[in-house]
């Protein structure tokens, strides 16, 4: 039994991880240089509650039992995870009246610990949110993570447990024969194989009609953020933030991040279906100030001169706004798509489930791997050891003492064992690490992490890569 | 883990850092350790091969390297003095006077009697201006572009814009050029430029690199790599005015937007300026902690790097008088009055010279500057041409200071 | 006839200074506070002079440069000859601050100097 999981997003690996528990062969193919880099890289990171979702609809069947196994899942693989819980904001009584629908539906979906907060409560938790607040929806299951580190650990996971990744692979072609999958044809070759799951995110709808399967259509809803510095604003609000939602979202946040900043975003803003918009995810003036005036309505002290960044993402919306997931009249063809919000913390749950699915549809039972290892251990952060351990530490690795991005405090040995799980850019030490992420961005240790990639790359520092092929960062010596 | 008590640890061992160990040393303490994260001394001092320093402190005009070498020659003289680098400040603990420091050898806990802080600053990221577009390879700030250039012998690309107008995007339009950059322009938000006259005559104007005051970019595009930068207009509320897009097609765009001051391990117990994020100290360096001192870019971004040497000197005397004999005078607060912009220091301590640095908050064709005592007139003097851009030292022996608040203020 | 403004650098005053050259070739400067300034705006108008600053390729040392600078204020128009001049030299290390890498370079009377000490290494740390 071999399957195929199209898409190295967080859907695909944690697929990828479920199947890796079976006595099957799991291969995972992306397009990309790396893991985690196209919709799972630039959203706003939460693990929602769940009350959002509209009985009936697929988000609800998975929102709430994704997120209570997210607990389990960060310790299991290593990746932070902080149930900060969230706030609905409400300033006026017809928004009242949404927070009251809002409650309603979260004990329907079954959504545990709902509150709804007065005033005085909500500020005495919160000074920085406006005193014109009215009331808030309070939901304590409701957290923040790291999302494209929950697809590295899935997939270092995987791997360790027999699964074959293949990046810079792109899916061009799926064979099928009298309606049943055969074979994979890619730019690196091709496979054969019995099950193709699509978790093909931005492209989910391609790759299916590829396969002449059902899919629904899709077109990019691009999110646009702004990250301030953790330095200046860390601590400025303790929960995530939003306001009352309406057609069109959850709305512009105002939350933490694992790492300590403040995130506002995103806006939402439909574009056209076609290729040449799939991958735009530039920010815009209108988009600024969008984020601006709404941060400033929830949290008036928020000032963005403490930026340090901003970028945006896309969201695979479908005209239904709902998750397409499931088997297909193509027998061996498995749909997870239009994953957009609640996308990220329904994923462990439709993991769980498309298992259960493949099984079903095609009258199988896999065989549980007796060796099955479940836990996958994190790059170790030594700046957060107690001063004592760290320092038998470096005792022990002199590496663990070399301190390379400031800022973030990351050491040399961290670098390194990054670049041995998979890191070959700088983005890919950058979002295993952290390094760069912080308050100088880069200035000070971006020379020293393209001198450490090309020592360990054997290349020359005008080879390192930003990112993809053609982001090449040096030209060329000054002096041959 | 080891544990060492020393009379003074200096962070830092740039051009602040070096005069303060030097000063500390002059006045005659035990041991003055240096601990510098870099993996060389001197700072930003080693990348800046250009010339303009010196002037003041050795009365000769050197390079930023020679600069170095002579601070380092000096401090070598001090058996002293220890220099160590690759050494990370971890964590601080003002109430037991504990400094954290990392490096390949292990944790080392300093107590030191007094502690000189000369973190320097860092530059303002391009994340901190909140231009529109995409986020591709090929947009340096100009200290990373110049290390690059100088020390690690690469080009960052073969076409640039410069954004800030700056000394260091300045002294950066040129040194491209010269290296065979094509540099299409240096564009400035506000309408005079942000660097000395005679980097604008020497980076700029000697090659015809034309320069937009009262631009901003509004655009950079690009897939994998930069590709197009957009600029436009400002209007008087800086925003930009639509029609006036000027498109630029290059592949490499440095900023120079502007340094912060870094003091966010101290922003705990140590009072910074708000504003400008520099670490707010008196005439003799100390902050507003008895035992900790402060020098050069972290306190105030100074314009010479000789300003920044001799107020390094005067926080290393200063700390090392204070622990030989608990030197803490009176001390009287320093006013900004009209038409000040920046000013350094914010307090007076009796017994110190007072070295004054200032900016105005607009450019003006003359003021008189002028420090009053109570009703003393410590300087009064008529100066021309003022710009923001351009610090204005003053310097005020001792004797001829009383006690009191003094106000800097500067009249049309 | 010919009018540059220009701050004069001669000393931190920084006078502005207006610099008229006639077609006759009389040069007269105003704005001036002090002599050296009259002299500066001659210069100049005639032909600017600049101190150049840049980097040298180094063999066998613990940096890839050397940076360098004319000890003496050259000819404004001949700098990008000199530039190719250091575009093409290679010089070992150890080198001192001071050591003379090119003397009196196209013939300016200025000599190219090391402004930085390298050490030697068989190995060099980047090339």
């Amino acid at each position: 039994m071999r399957i195929g999981i199209i898409g190295a997003g967080v859907v695909g690996a944690l697929v990828a991880r479920e199947l890796s528990r079976y006595d099957i062969e799991v291969l995972v193919f992306e397009k990309n240089c790396d893991v985690g880099m196209g919709v799972t890289k630039a959203n706003s990171a939460i693990v929602h509650a769940g009350y959002d979702d509209e009985p009936g609809t697929v988000r609800s069947k998975f929102c709430v039992p994704g997120n209570a196994m997210y607990t389990e899942l960060s310790k299991e693989l290593q990746f932070d995870l902080k149930r900060i819980g969230s706030l609905v904001l409400a300033f006026k009584d017809e928004e009242l009246r949404v927070l009251e629908e809002l409650y309603k539906r979260g004990e329907m979906n079954g959504v545990p610990g709902l509150e709804i907060w007065d005033r005085d409560r909500i500020l005495s938790y919160e000074p920085n949110v406006n005193p014109e607040v009215v009331a808030a929806l309070w939901a304590p299951t409701a957290g923040i993570t790291e999302p494209w580190m929950v697809a590295m650990a899935a997939i270092e996971n995987a791997i360790e447990n027999g699964a074959k990744l293949f990046l810079d692979t792109q899916v061009l072609e799926i064979v099928t024969e009298n309606q049943r999958v055969k074979r994979l044809v890619t730019n690196k070759g091709e496979f054969e194989v019995d099950v193709v799951i699509n978790a093909a995110g931005m492209y989910g709808d391609e790759v299916a009609k590829m396969a002449g399967a059902e899919f629904v259509p899709l077109h990019p809803r691009k999110g646009e953020y702004i990250l301030l510095d953790k330095q200046e604003f860390g601590g400025f609000v303790k929960s995530i933030l939003f306001p009352t939602p309406s057609v069109l979202g959850k709305g512009t946040l105002v939350t933490p991040t694992v790492d300590g900043g403040i995130l506002v975003g995103p806006t939402a803003v439909d574009l056209p279906p076609e290729r040449e918009f799939r991958e735009d995810t530039s920010t815009t003036f209108e988009g600024f100030e969008a984020l601006m005036s709404k941060a400033l309505k929830m949290t008036p002290l928020i000032d963005f001169r403490a930026s340090i960044k901003t970028f945006a993402g896309l969201r695979p919306e479908s005209p239904q706004k709902d998750f397409f997931v499931g088997r297909t009249s193509v027998i061996g063809f498995f749909n997870i798509i239009a994953m957009r919000s609640p996308g990220l913390t329904a994923a462990p749950a439709i993991a769980k489930f498309i298992v259960e699915e493949v099984q079903e549809a095609l009258g199988e039972t896999f065989r549980k791997k007796s060796d099955f290892k479940p836990t996958r251990e994190r790059i170790k952060h030594y700046a957060d050891l107690p001063a004592t351990v760290w320092d038998e530490e470096i005792k022990k690795d002199p590496l663990a003492g070399r301190m390379i991005c400031f800022c973030n405090k990351v050491t040399e040995r961290e670098i390194l064992e990054a670049i041995k799980r998979g890191a070959r850019t700088i983005d890919g030490i950058k979002f295993r690490t952290r390094a760069m992420f912080g308050s100088c961005q880069g200035g000070f240790c971006m020379h020293r992490i393209m001198k450490i990639l090309a020592r360990e790359l054997g290349t020359d520092i005008s080879d390192v890569r930003l990112r993809s092929e053609g982001s090449f960062i040096l030209l060329g010596q000054v002096r041959k | 883990m080891k544990e060492k008590s020393v009379d003074i640890l200096v962070i830092g061992a740039g051009a602040a850092g070096l005069g303060a160990a030097i000063g500390a040393a002059r006045e005659g303490v035990n041991e003055v350790v240096l601990v510098e994260r870099d993996d060389r001394s001197g700072g930003v001092l080693n990348q800046c091969i250009h010339n303009g320093f010196g002037l003041h402190y050795f009365r000769e005009e050197l390079t930023g390297p020679e600069y170095a070498e002579r601070i380092k020659r000096i401090v070598q003289q001090y058996p002293n003095i220890d220099v160590k680098v690759e050494q990370y400040v971890h964590q601080i603990d003002y109430r037991r006077k504990e400094v954290v420091v990392a490096s390949t050898e292990g944790i080392t806990v300093y107590k030191p009697k007094a502690l000189i802080v000369a973190t320097g600053a860092r530059e303002r990221p391009m994340g901190g201006i909140l231009v529109p577009g995409t986020r591709p390879s090929g947009v340096f700030t100009a200290g990373v572009a110049q290390r690059f250039v100088n020390l690690e012998n690469r080009l960052p690309g073969r076409r640039a814009i410069i954004v800030g107008s700056g000394d260091i995007g300045l002294i950066m339009a040129r040194r491209l050029t010269l290296e065979g950059v094509e540099v299409v322009a240096v564009v400035e938000r506000m309408p005079y430029p942000g660097g000395l006259e005679r980097n604008i005559r020497q980076c700029l104007k000697d090659f015809n690199i034309p320069l937009y005051l009262s631009h901003t970019v509004v655009g950079i595009y690009g897939r994998e790599r930069l590709e197009e930068v957009v600029i436009a207009q400002l209007d008087e509320s800086f925003k930009p005015i639509p029609g006036t897009e000027k498109r630029f097609k290059v592949d490499t765009l440095i900023l120079s937007v502007g340094l912060i001051p870094q003091s966010t391990l101290f922003k705990d117990f140590l009072k910074i300026d708000p504003w400008t994020k520099g670490i707010v100290t008196s005439s003799s360096g100390r902050s507003s902690l008895n035992w900790i001192f402060a020098a050069g870019n972290c306190t105030v971004i100074y314009d010479l790097v000789d300003w920044v040497t001799e107020e390094g000197t005067v926080a290393g005397k200063f700390a090392a008088m204070y622990v030989k004999n608990s030197w803490e005078p009176a001390k009287f607060f320093v006013e900004k009055g009209q038409n000040v912009g920046i000013l350094f220091p914010s307090w007076y301590e009796e017994g110190t010279n007072l070295n004054i640095y200032l900016r105005v908050k607009k450019p003006m064709e003359e003021g008189t500057i002028r420090v009053k005592q109570r009703n003393n007139l410590l300087y009064s003097k008529k100066h021309l041409n003022l710009s923001p851009s351009e610090m204005i030292s003053i310097k005020i022996p001792e004797s001829k200071i009383g006690s009191g608040d003094i106000l800097v203020e500067v009249v049309e | 006839m010919k009018v540059e403004e220009m701050v004069c650098i001669m000393c931190p005053l920084g006078c502005r200074l207006v610099v008229k050259q006639e077609d006759n070739g009389e040069i007269n400067v105003s704005g001036n506070r002090c002599p050296r300034g009259i002299e500066y705006g001659k210069q100049e108008m005639v032909e600017p002079l600049r101190i150049l600053t840049s980097s040298v390729l180094v063999l066998n040392g613990d940096m890839p440069l050397v940076s360098v600078k004319t000890n003496k204020p050259i000819p404004r128009r001949v700098i990008m000859q000199v530039m190719d001049i250091l575009k093409n030299t290679k010089v070992e290390a150890p080198v001192r601050v001071g050591d003379v890498i090119i003397k009196d370079v196209l013939n300016t009377g200025a000599d190219i100097v090391a402004t930085r000490n390298v050490e030697r290494r068989e190995k060099s740390s980047t090339t």
